[in-house]
């Protein structure tokens, strides 16, 4: 085994390329996407620093920096590994290599075009629906290009039962193609500008049907795909319970649907569609939890691996920080609750929990067993420095969260103090100076968090250039050869 | 609240269309024999996978 010395017939080996494209640019993006969140935190903390340069402005930069972190670092770690788990749970080569190129450089287009135009303040200002019209077109044709090849793949499989990651990431696929078309839905009225066909009211509730669905099919469903092949392989132990991973992924997206109105409580939103929502985002808290438990309790009676393996450390810490996110998030959606926390930093904190705690700590956990396989060895260049990333992180995170609560919390009782004759006890601008020092600490864990970042992309480098990839041989093609 | 108009029948037809593709599951035998398709990931079928990739780590972290 390991002698590829006479060539393997074309269809006897996975297709990675695509793979291994996505993996190093989730890497790129990753980097990028944090720097630019670890510059907007500074100029929080000092608004001079963009020196009256309008593309370095906080208002341009930030949807940058959302765009990067979420739809370039997560979305192509979402396609390098969806392309991986899908052949092999399949036992089959992926469907079409060319449909793979094209898919890539068509998303990277995509990209670049968004660190572009959003610079130059063309935005539709939506939030995560930023992209204008003609970069929306191509989005739209990357996508499908994209479902073709993986469920494509899922049609030729050789294997009858299909692994249960491949219906979290379909369910991504399909869902965040159906959220994208409606809220983008425009009238253009030149090549740079175009209006959403929805307006006021009805316009925000179709804008929070997409947001909260793409945190729930993208940053949710998509990971989750990835959580429940990656845990077990790094683990060497299935699924606590294969059973409940099937339970709770219907019970999950038969449910996430109806939570978004939970970010206009309070709002011109007629007050039933705001009930609905906040009812909704408290009953997924049970199927999102089993996600939880079934990840985190694959490691029972092996919690030693906890102890010396630090990809452990990552996958399994990310599912602590999922836990807490979605444990908060139903929290924030009780109405009472929202009406402190509402257009705060708690917000924020709530975001970042979720983002560098489950999204981060997943995608470094599954590409640090990845990226090893895509480049003919089978583990990173240093494991000491998989160690070092894990600590600086966390750490990083503890201070994120931490500080965004703090400011979170306090903002909210100081906006609606008010003195005994009923005026506002403080002014805008009083409770804004008062978040200084949290908006430092801030600073900080993001900078922990972006070191951690470089300490990986270092790792990845000479992991890369150490040796190269051989093709790996289908199983169930090899045996009936 | 006029978005309703769109959201809730495609909400429903969604409702819909994925109680039909659970109903092909469930026909197609994807729900049979759970036990075994959590297992089949860490089958002896990719025990040959990363031995492809090169000699494998010493058992003692470096």
């Amino acid at each position: 085994m390991g002698n590829t010395s006479v060539a393997a017939p074309p269809d006897a080996v996975y297709d990675d390329k695509a793979v291994r494209l996505f993996t190093v640019a989730a890497i790129v993006w990753g980097v990028v996407g944090m720097l630019v969140g670890v510059f907007i935190a500074a100029e929080l903390a000092w608004p001079d620093i963009n020196f009256g340069i309008p593309w370095l402005s906080y208002g341009r930069l930030r949807p940058l920096h959302t765009n990067a972190v979420i739809f370039a670092f997560g979305g192509c770690a979402l396609m390098a590994t969806s392309y991986y788990v899908v052949q092999r749970t399949c036992q089959v080569r992926l469907f079409s290599s060319t449909l793979g190129a094209l898919h890539f450089w068509g998303y990277q287009a995509v990209i670049v075009l968004a660190a572009i135009t959003l610079p130059l303040g063309i935005t539709r200002g939506k939030e995560y629906a930023e992209l204008e019209w003609p970069i929306a077109l191509l989005l739209t044709v990357v996508w499908v290009i994209y479902a073709i090849n993986f469920f494509g793949t899922i049609g030729i499989r050789k294997v009858r039962h299909i692994y249960v990651a491949n219906w979290f990431y379909g369910a991504f696929i399909i869902a965040v193609a159906l959220l994208h078309v409606v809220n983008a839905a425009s009238i253009p009225v030149s090549l740079t500008k175009s209006y959403s066909v929805y307006s006021g009211v009805q316009d925000a509730m179709v804008q929070w049907w997409y947001g909260h669905n793409a945190v729930g099919f993208f940053l949710t469903a998509g990971f989750l795909g990835m959580m429940y092949y990656f845990i077990p392989k790094q683990a060497e132990r299935p699924i606590y319970s294969y059973r409940l991973s099937i339970v709770h992924f219907w019970a999950l997206i038969f449910t996430y649907m109806w939570a978004g109105p939970h970010h206009l409580h309070y709002t011109a939103l007629p007050d039933w569609v705001q009930s609905v929502g906040m009812l909704f985002s408290l009953v997924l808290l049970a199927p999102s939890w089993g996600g939880m438990i079934n990840g985190i309790m694959t490691l029972s009676g092996a919690w030693h691996k906890l102890r010396d393996d630090p990809i452990m450390k990552f996958l399994i810490v990310s599912l602590s920080f999922y836990g807490m996110s979605t444990f908060e998030g139903p929290m924030m959606a009780i109405k009472t609750v929202n009406s402190l926390s509402h257009y705060t930093d708690w917000g924020i904190a709530h975001v970042h929990s979720g983002a560098l705690g489950w999204v981060g700590l997943i995608t470094m956990g599954s590409l640090y067993y990845l990226v090893p396989r895509m480049f003919g060895r089978q583990q990173m260049y240093s494991v000491r420095a998989i160690e070092l990333h894990f600590w600086i992180a966390t750490i990083g995170i503890v201070l994120y969260i931490a500080s965004m609560w703090s400011a979170g919390v306090m903002e909210g009782v100081m906006w609606r103090s008010i003195n005994n004759d009923g005026t506002l006890a403080y002014s805008f601008a009083e409770v804004v100076k008062a978040t200084f020092p949290f908006y430092v600490v801030r600073l900080g864990g993001g900078l922990l968090y972006l070191t951690g970042m470089l300490v990986m992309a270092w790792n990845v480098w000479k992991t890369a250039t150490g040796s190269s990839y051989r093709p790996v041989r289908i199983p169930l093609a090899a045996a009936s050869a | 609240m006029e978005s309703l108009y769109l959201l809730v029948p495609l909400s429903a037809f969604l409702v819909l269309a994925l109680l039909g593709l659970f109903g092909w599951a469930l026909n197609a035998g994807q729900f049979d024999d759970l036990e075994r398709e959590g297992q089949r990931i860490l089958g002896a079928a990719d025990a040959g996978l990363d031995a492809d990739q090169g000699p494998a780590p010493p058992p003692s972290e470096e």
